[in-house]
């Protein structure tokens, strides 16, 4: 028994042993499984963790640099970032999203369009990253968020720069506006450049000028915890604060333009004949671009959009109209270098042109005609239609197609702004592209008095006015003089419409006489001049009038009335600025539209010698 | 029963006697004490880096220890011989109260464990922890082993009661650690090989119907989330995506002390508590986790050659149970953290924060020096 219980005991002694043994082995294993997963974790691969880590703790943050601001001529502000404040909404820290838009939405009375915009923005936006809903908050907006922090979990109000353009509608076409980044730009974009910034040229020079406005985006290098939260700053890189930019345009010239324009719809553009500088450019009627800058309500923009003065439109640039009879002295011109008129040539004029061996009557204007020994030198002051007629077709449209577009007719003038529209000096190629025709006889009679298919921008009227005065050099119209302290562009030039001297001056002379002659169809403005103008009046036909009608007026309501045109430059001698100008509507460039010019003029000669002291207040 | 029987009389004489004859008088193990105190105090100055120098932590932590080890030292005084008799008592009071749980219990985190007494609230799985493996060694150190058939059944019923209990909680971890203790005795107790094989095939069969049938989804997605951690980054797969990240960037010597921005940041979940280990690995690198794995592989040591000099079978199984599943919770605990177990609820000893789980390891600390301090006899 005491043998047995004891040789039991050693029996079990030895079976525990074995056993612990056995168990201490495994913990051996086990340890040495833990020490290989640590060494493999923090050896091995301790460089991708780290990586890791400083992933998650380092966050980059843009920091947008503030837009550069735009001068007129003498330093007069146009375009002024001011302080405004964002509401944004950071969706990670806001428990309940939908809670959260429906108590701001009893404060602030958020509109389709903001949650619209917001709700797209949330789709594509990074972790932590706040997301604005609200760009532009009023001063009480502000404090009434502010009073309910408490409950609006992930909300946050951030200061930053709001673009504002003091001068509103009178500059909306030429500034053109900043807006928020929509859906089809953001794939253009670099996105590390815009992040952080929500606002982007839609418009005008603030497009045109987009790269130099914005700068170079700065960054923050945040320490983060896991919620998003900003620890600590670890690294600034301030941003490159945009280029201003001075322009060509004296903002009381502009403002003459835009007033001497009056009720009326319509374009004015003024250059400088030395230098190609746009001094004004008013396209009326025009709206208020601050509208756009923190994002228009739909309303808002539904009644700019479908508005019959489509405010919207930029009739400088884009407008087409038939330029009409402001081409005849150009063509004219054209008609004396190619040889087919000379200064001394005439022609009869019986009211009417009609092709050799075709019974169809072109018209002149003027029922009866100009009568008998009509030459060019009439032909302009009085806008003699049949003396044209005949020299545009014994030209033909080749070289009506030449020297058109050498006075930059039918092609986009090169302007810093974006959507120039190129108008239409057809020719023979042009026809048969478009048309699938080609270029018959009566195509040459329409185009020499600038109609039938011709178009031109109001833009290229002036700039044709210019070419005109510089005696054929191809100045390129410029809006941006300076950019930053660097001179940007003085003069850009296309080269030299070839023309003996005193064609130039034969037809220039002709123009003067539009306005000063006893004759001239602009003779209306001339009274109390102290200084000379050469211009030509034109009309451009809005309705057709068939054969055998004649054009009424009265029986017309005011829309479809033909549109008044006018171009100039002064003074003659020594030209400084040419004007290019069209009246909506306004029937006769000789009532409606040359008296702006005048108006503009008489401003532009007061403003050379008036001192600018006061207006240097923006430099 | 004699007095001295269960509890030992403290002679005047024993008290300023060091040494470790003294030692071994008041049934304290020196080198095992020595151990766990390092323990400790290692803990806690990790834990104090961890809660972003949170006195409170680190005062409650510390009031716990304190508490912890007067009761091992309570415990240390028991003879082996009164805990084989009253075993029973702890076991059937824990098994009770963990059914009272599944009616009165307060739940967190869509879990019933736990027992609010008006003054504080406990885990009554905590107890089993200590009650199921003692059991268990009185239970079969009193037999002649390796166990019959039929005392193994009877030790099967032992263990799974509790075992299964705990797990409707649903408790995974403590579970495993109730089933692993008591295991480690049947273990240790000699169970044939043939059972142990038997039993292998049992687990790999039941497995799949477990799964589908008993594991509630939140402990599939972690035994999922194992796998790929990356499938649901932002959901179950953070907490090892962050842990792992932690550790591997602390690299061989770490961030240095509260320099873990993984933690500091809130990156790592729970990082004062189960997955402390990481805040660890980030601030003091490998070195500071073999440092640490050192530390326990000591205690773990200690913890055999006390179960193997044991004077019973009932103090070799007990020991050796107390100590293998001490393992457990550094195994588990840092396997799970580093991505290479499912995540179960179960603490780093010593470190992670916490009161029960120190408070019952000490007690077994405790009785494992009372195992270890039985007088020699023939």
């Amino acid at each position: 028994m005491q043998d047995s219980a004891f040789k039991d005991t050693h029996r079990e002694q030895r079976l525990f042993l074995i056993r612990i043994a056995v168990a201490a082995l495994g913990v051996l294993v086990l340890t040495l499984v833990l020490v290989v997963r640590y060494y493999y974790l923090q050896v091995v691969r301790h460089e991708d963790f780290a990586t890791q880590s400083e992933n998650n703790r380092v966050h980059v943050r843009p920091i947008s640099p503030t837009r550069g601001l735009i001068y007129d001529r003498n330093g007069v502000l146009l375009a002024d970032n001011k302080a405004g404040f964002t509401l944004s909404i950071v969706v990670e820290r806001s428990p309940d999203l939908d809670q959260l838009l429906a108590d701001l939405d009893a404060l602030l009375n958020l509109d389709d369009d903001e949650l619209r915009r917001f709700q797209r923005q949330i789709a594509r936006r990074k972790p932590y990253e706040p997301v604005p809903l609200r760009i532009n908050l009023s001063e009480e907006q502000q404090s009434i968020v502010a009073v309910n922090e408490y409950r609006l979990q992930g909300v946050e109000i951030t200061a930053q720069l709001v673009r504002h353009y003091p001068h509103g509608e009178l500059l909306s076409h030429v500034l053109g506006y900043v807006g928020r980044i929509n859906d089809r730009e953001l794939p253009t974009l670099d996105p590390a450049r815009y992040s952080g910034t929500y606002v982007i040229g839609k418009t005008g020079i603030e497009k045109s000028y987009e790269d130099q406005l914005f700068g170079e985006v700065g960054y923050e290098y945040v320490e983060t915890n896991a919620r998003g939260r900003v620890m600590r700053l670890l690294e600034r890189i301030a941003p490159d604060v945009g280029k201003d930019l001075h322009l060509h345009l004296d903002i009381r010239l502009q403002q003459v333009a835009w007033e001497a324009l009056g009720e009326e719809r319509g374009a004015v553009v003024v250059m400088d004949v030395r230098s190609g500088g746009v001094l004004a450019m008013v396209s009326k009627p025009g709206f208020d671009a601050n509208l756009f800058v923190t994002g228009i309500s739909s309303k808002d923009y539904n009644a700019l959009l479908h508005s019959d003065d489509r405010p919207l439109f930029d009739r400088v640039t884009q407008g087409q109209y038939p330029p009409g009879s402001t081409i005849k002295p150009s063509f004219g011109l054209a008609a004396l270098q190619t040889g087919v008129m000379t200064t001394e040539s005439t022609i009869f004029d019986p009211g009417f042109y009609r092709l050799p061996n075709n019974t169809h009557k072109y018209r002149d204007w003027k029922k009866g005609g100009h009568g008998s020994k009509v030459d060019l030198h009439t032909a302009i002051v009085q806008s003699c239609d049949t003396y044209f007629y005949t020299a545009g077709v014994k030209m033909g449209i080749d070289e009506l197609h030449f020297y058109g577009s050498k006075f930059g007719l039918g092609e986009k003038t090169g302007i810093d702004l974006p959507s120039e529209r190129s108008g239409l000096m057809p020719s023979r190629d042009w026809k048969r592209g478009a048309k699938g025709v080609t270029w018959y006889p009566g195509d040459t009679v329409n185009t020499s008095i600038g109609q039938g298919f011709m178009l031109a921008t109001p833009l290229q009227l002036a700039v044709m006015a210019a070419r005109l005065a510089a005696r054929g050099d191809m100045i390129v119209p410029r809006v941006v003089r300076d950019v930053g302290d660097d001179v940007h562009q003085n003069h850009v030039t296309l080269g030299r419409i070839k023309a003996e001297d005193r064609y130039w001056d034969y037809v220039i002379d002709a123009m003067k006489d539009v306005v000063h002659g006893p004759r001239g169809t602009a003779k209306i403005i001339n009274q109390g001049l102290d200084y000379s103008i050469a211009g030509k009046t034109g009309t451009a036909q809005v309705v057709g009038i068939r054969q055998g009608e004649s054009y009424n007026s009265a029986q017309l309501s005011k829309r479809n009335r033909d549109h008044a045109l006018f171009v100039a430059f002064a003074p003659v001698e020594d030209p400084e600025v040419a004007i290019g100008i069209i009246v909506e509507n306004g029937e006769h460039g000789s009532s409606t539209a040359a008296p702006i010019a005048r108006t503009v003029f008489d401003s532009f000669m007061a403003l050379k010698t008036e001192p600018q002291g006061e207006q240097h207040a923006g430099q | 029963m004699q007095d001295s029987e269960f509890v030992r009389r403290m002679r005047p004489e024993n008290f300023g006697v060091y040494g470790s004859r003294g030692w071994q008088r008041i049934h304290l193990d020196l080198p095992l004490l020595l151990l766990l105190l390092l323990c400790c105090g290692a803990g806690l100055f990790v834990l104090y880096g961890a809660s972003g120098h949170d006195r409170h932590y680190v005062e409650r932590q510390g009031v716990f220890m304190a508490l912890g080890l007067v009761g091992m030292m309570v415990a240390a005084q028991f003879n082996p011989r009164f805990l084989v008799r009253w075993a029973v008592v702890p076991y059937v009071i824990g098994v009770l109260l963990l059914v009272a749980v599944e009616f009165v219990g307060t739940g967190a985190k869509g879990a019933q464990r736990w027992l609010d007494l008006g003054l504080f609230r406990f885990q009554p799985s905590e107890i089993l922890k200590i009650a199921c493996p003692l059991m268990l060694a009185s239970y079969l150190g009193t037999r002649h082993l390796p166990p019959s058939f039929r005392q193994l059944a009877i030790a099967l019923v032992i263990l799974m009661v509790p075992a299964v209990l705990v797990g409707m909680q649903p408790d995974l971890g403590t579970a495993l650690l109730i089933f692993s203790a008591g295991f480690f005795v049947v273990f240790l107790a000699g169970l044939e090989k043939k059972y142990i094989f038997g039993a292998i095939l049992a687990l790999l069969a039941v497995a799949p119907p477990f799964w589908m049938f008993f594991l509630h989804d939140y402990q599939k997605t972690r035994i999922l989330t194992l796998l790929d951690p990356q499938a649901d980054k932002l959901g179950a797969g953070w907490n090892i995506i962050q842990s792992t990240t932690a550790i591997g960037s602390g690299g061989l010597q770490g961030k240095g002390w509260s320099q873990g921005t993984q933690s500091r940041l809130d990156f790592l979940p729970e990082s004062h508590t189960d997955f402390i280990i990481a805040v660890l690995a980030e601030e003091f690198g490998l070195v500071g986790v073999l440092v640490l794995l050192a530390l326990y592989l000591l205690i773990v040591g200690r913890g055999v050659m006390i179960s193997i000099n044991a004077q019973t079978m009932f103090g070799r199984l007990l020991a050796g149970s107390i100590t293998l599943i001490f393992f457990v919770y550094v195994f588990v605990n840092m396997g799970m953290v580093s991505g290479i177990l499912p995540v179960v609820g179960v603490p780093l000893p010593f470190v992670s924060y916490g009161g029960t789980a120190i408070v019952t390891l000490l007690l077994g600390f405790g009785m494992l020096m009372s195992i270890s301090t039985e007088k020699k006899r023939l």
